[in-house]
């Protein structure tokens, strides 16, 4: 039980990394990775709410859609119901815990439609995990995508004082090559978590 | 603007993913073929052209403040409608595609130009920036496709050209990003870097740019 928690939840850091292996959530990845320590809050408001997500949009697929045969409705709900989530945190920080709001909080408008917060929800269903299950994976999703975040704006950092690079490579494209280069090393942790847990 | 540049400019003028940059997810993650990128840039037309006509008929009606929800029903009713009809006609495509053809939903183009072209303009300019818009996304995606199927596993549409060995970290996410680095470095390259404007990523290219003011990433970033 715990194994198989414990090897979703390294799975979802590691070997299927969102950012670096399934392509979701490019924008805040390549947005918000300038600066390390708006990068470690971007990363963890989005912890945060794909969790938060998850809590919410599970009950209502298994509750509600499946019970009443309506599924063709998964991406209308989920969309509406993350959005009015977000924002309703976003307004309960703002007015009760300031600290906590100006560390975190500033980025929660941008994470409304953020496509991981989404995809995380949806794969959790597709994937057929338990209530435990989808937290557990929506935590390493967002665990995942934090360390990612961490490391890009580590790697930028070094970057910026580059002054080597041809001109029409300079910007984004470097930046692309960077994240070509970050995802190359997430590739060397595939297998490594069948691995451990042999 | 006279109606054919309405039309053309989203597709080399204002492409979207090789010029404005946006919607890089799809992108990235769907063009492992040609057919697949193709399909992606297809289905995200479809959806486009009808929520830029449905917005803006009724841009007058919806209330400005809760606008971007309102938008957001709209190009989600339509997701599901290319969702159903791709599950039912197109299978193999929907397995392809799989967790990318809700995700259109989310897509910023859509979102986008409903908020800065259909919210502003009429019925018929706004189909056409659709139309516009919606080749020139399948068209660079359907480009980025083919290079990483050439270079990844030797095929174009499936079509076997080359049977000696082929480099299949093109179809890994690594390739992904490093094709998508070399378009850019050539738009760039061939317009004398004139043609991206911005040259970092940021708020510019985002749809909430406006409607998150105060909280915007690039303030937080100057202020960090």
């Amino acid at each position: 039980m715990i194994k198989s928690l414990l090897m979703i939840l390294m799975a979802c850091i590691l070997t299927n990394n969102y950012v670096l292996s399934k392509f979701l959530g490019i924008c805040p990845f390549l947005g918000v990775s300038k600066k390390l320590d708006s990068a470690v809050g971007m990363g963890a408001a989005v912890t945060f709410v794909m969790l938060m997500a998850t809590a919410v949009t599970w009950p209502i697929q298994m509750f509600i859609l499946n019970k009443f045969g309506i599924g063709y409705l998964q991406t209308i709900v989920f969309i509406l119901v993350i959005a009015s989530l977000v924002q309703l945190v976003e307004m309960t920080l703002k007015k009760f815990m300031p600290p906590l709001y100006n560390s975190l909080g500033v980025f929660l408008p941008l994470i409304t439609t953020n496509c991981a917060v989404l995809g995380v929800a949806i794969n959790n269903i597709n994937d057929g995990y338990n209530y435990l299950e989808s937290l557990i994976s929506s935590l390493g999703a967002g665990i995942g995508f934090l360390l990612a975040m961490v490391l890009f704006a580590g790697l930028r950092e070094k970057m910026e004082t580059n002054k080597g690079i041809p001109a029409c490579f300079q910007g984004i494209p470097v930046t692309l090559l960077a994240a070509s280069v970050l995802a190359m090393a997430f590739m060397g942790f595939s297998g490594v978590v069948d691995g451990i847990f042999a | 603007m006279n109606k054919l540049s309405v039309l053309t400019k989203g597709i080399i003028k204002e492409n979207p993913v090789l010029v404005l940059l946006l919607g890089l997810c799809p992108t990235l993650a769907t063009t492992t073929s040609a057919l697949n990128g193709l399909g992606m840039g297809l289905a995200t037309t479809v959806v486009l052209i009808c929520s830029n006509i449905v917005i803006s008929i009724l841009k007058n009606i919806i209330p400005a403040k809760v606008r971007i929800p309102c938008y957001i029903v709209v190009i989600a009713s339509f997701v599901t409608i290319v969702q159903l009809l791709l599950k039912a006609y197109l299978p193999a495509l929907d397995a392809a595609l799989g967790l990318f053809i809700p995700l259109i939903v989310v897509n910023c183009i859509i979102l986008g130009r409903a908020e800065m072209f259909a919210s502003k303009n009429g019925v018929v300019d706004s189909a056409l920036d659709g139309i516009g818009m919606g080749i020139g996304f399948a068209l660079a995606l359907g480009l980025m496709g083919a290079i990483r199927e050439i270079c990844g596993a030797g095929t174009i549409f499936g079509f076997q050209f080359w049977h000696g060995s082929s480099a299949g970290i093109f179809l890994l996410a690594p390739g992904g990003f490093f094709v998508f680095a070399c378009l850019v470095a050539a738009v760039n390259y061939f317009s004398n870097g004139k043609a991206i404007k911005k040259k970092d990523f940021g708020c510019e290219g985002c749809a909430f740019a406006e409607g998150c003011e105060a909280n915007s990433c690039e303030r937080r970033e100057a202020g960090a």
